[in-house]
């Protein structure tokens, strides 16, 4: 699904490379966790898989699509195939919950009978069945990156980014989002989650791929986040 | 994206940055109605050169009493030059027609257009030249009249009123031409204004179109409602200015044409000619500058 090789990032007007070298190959149905310090690379990482950076050197597959020969106007058909979950949620302030969840759809162009079928299934996914009418300002930050994944996975994407999805979160609703997260990967979606929150990382046991100075020092099954040998 | 939902996004974003809108609006409608009076008095030009040029005369005045040129040296035209040039006159394939003005009939006309003057009281008919009135089929053929006759024994002065209306209409040409290049300049004020507002409008819907890119929203449906706001400014000045461009005309019709008997003025369809002239300059501009615009802030 996922396919990194000798990918080495340098940003312009900075001397060590951002990535260095990365192989690594993530498979269809997979649960990731990417972990490691700020600078490490993670970002970076993330943001060449959405192709919102082009790699210095190497070759990336993403989605069966070789993004280095990827056209301009094919970006988007990629971007079709990534959903995407940031830790500052992004909605929409002024449209409804109901509405930043169809948002997607309208923009792709789905037709109105499929949105009203596609939003209320995503809303009873995301245990928020009664608050569609709501607007972002009036639920808690649990229940607005609820909202986020149900906006990236309601056009059912294969694979589903997020990048410190609990970052702003108290850890009793990271549970929540991680079981939201676990329950789309046993659907068959691969999931690549960048993350600083070791317990969460700890207590689900998934694969693990540790970077640190944009090289992988660790690449493990079934991994914990602080590698204690 | 389906059409209802993206009527929808423009119609919001229309309304949450109505005082640009309403700028844009009044902008384009001004300047499109400066280009569309640049138009019309190019028409109205056009107009008056139409409807003098037809009215235009060779004037072949022939030897009088006050004549003093070479060719006049003995005296008053006889009856045998007088009769020789006008079968010269009438042989000449670019003449259509000649009219003789004897010196009572010039008399008569002198006086009907000076009746209120003093002028009239101190001239007698014999003062005024006879004169032969050439129309031409052709009136820039002038030449042709002016070279064979000048210089004739009996003729005083071949005259060409186009030479002196010439002078008239080159100063018309300047203010036309003034016009214009008002309407042009103040036609790329408004691209400006334009490009800026949705450039403003971009910058104050960043989220949306963040999250349009997230999803795998091609660049041209982001584009497309800013595109469209754009254009839908750009139709709404032009609706206007066609208004004030009509009312124009009415007190044209209505105040200025019946003080103003001498001449013609320009009719209804160089309205709507200038109107759909218009209408192309603004789709054109308004498109244009939007998609550079955008191009430039929306970068997928």
């Amino acid at each position: 699904m996922i396919r990194f090789e000798n990918v080495t990032k340098v940003y312009a007007g900075q001397e060590r490379p951002a990535l260095d070298g990365v192989n690594l190959e993530i498979n269809k149905g997979e649960f990731v966790f990417l972990v490691g310090k700020s600078g490490s690379g993670k970002s970076t990482f993330l943001r060449l898989i959405l192709r919102e950076e082009r790699p210095t050197s190497g070759i990336i597959h993403v989605a069966g699509k070789d993004l280095g020969t990827l056209a301009n106007h094919k970006v988007p058909e990629l971007r079709r195939q990534v959903g995407t979950v940031f830790q500052d949620f992004r909605l929409l302030p002024n449209k409804t919950i109901s509405e930043n969840i169809a948002f997607s759809l309208h923009v792709l162009g789905y037709s109105q009978k499929e949105i009203n079928r596609e939003v209320p299934e995503m809303l009873e996914l995301v245990g928020l069945e009664d608050k569609g009418d709501r607007l972002p300002s009036e639920i808690s930050g649990g229940e607005q990156q609820r909202v986020a994944i149900a906006r990236a996975y309601v056009t059912k994407p294969p694979i589903i980014i997020a990048d410190e999805p609990t970052g702003n979160l108290d850890p009793e609703l990271s549970v929540g989002i991680m079981k939201l997260l676990d329950r789309i990967n046993r659907e068959g979606t691969t999931v690549l989650m960048a993350t600083h929150d070791s317990g969460i990382v700890d207590q689900m046991r998934k694969r693990v791929i540790e970077l640190d100075g944009g090289h992988v020092i660790r690449d493990q099954v079934r991994g914990v986040y602080g590698y204690t040998g | 994206m389906r059409a209802g939902f993206l009527f929808k996004e423009v119609r919001i974003g229309l309304r949450r940055n109505l005082t640009m809108t309403f700028a844009v609006v009044v902008t384009v409608a001004i300047s499109l109605s400066l280009l569309g009076i640049g138009l019309l008095s190019n028409a109205q030009v056009n107009a008056m050169k139409d409807y003098w040029y037809d009215k235009i005369e060779v004037s072949v005045f022939l030897c009088g009493t006050l004549s003093e040129s070479p060719t006049c040296a003995n005296g008053v035209v006889s009856a045998d030059q007088r009769a020789a040039i006008k079968s010269d006159l009438e042989a000449l394939p670019v003449v259509q027609s000649v009219f003789y003005e004897s010196q009572t009939e010039a008399f008569a006309r002198f006086k009907e257009r000076f009746k209120n003057s003093a002028i009239a009281q101190n001239v007698t008919a014999d003062q005024l030249p006879e004169s032969f009135r050439v129309k031409l089929k052709d009136p820039t053929q002038f030449d042709v009249v002016v070279s064979a006759f000048s210089g004739r024994p009996g003729v005083d002065i071949v005259q060409d009123q186009r030479t002196i209306l010439e002078k008239f209409f080159k100063l018309l040409d300047v203010l036309r031409n003034g016009a214009l290049l008002v309407g042009l300049f103040s036609v790329l004020t408004a691209a400006l204004l334009i490009s800026n507002t949705l450039r403003i409008a971009a910058f104050n819907r960043r989220r949306e179109t963040g999250v349009m890119k997230l999803v795998g929203a091609s660049s041209w449906s982001i584009q497309l409602p800013f595109l469209l706001e754009g254009v839908f400014s750009a139709v709404l000045g032009w609706v206007f200015a066609t208004g004030l461009l009509s009312g124009l005309k009415y007190v044209v019709d209505q105040k200025v044409a019946p003080l103003l008997t001498f001449t013609k003025f320009f009719a209804w369809n160089q309205v709507w000619i200038s109107s759909a002239i218009l209408l192309g300059v603004g789709l054109f501009v308004s498109v244009l500058a939007s998609l550079i615009t955008l191009r430039r802030y929306l970068k997928v």
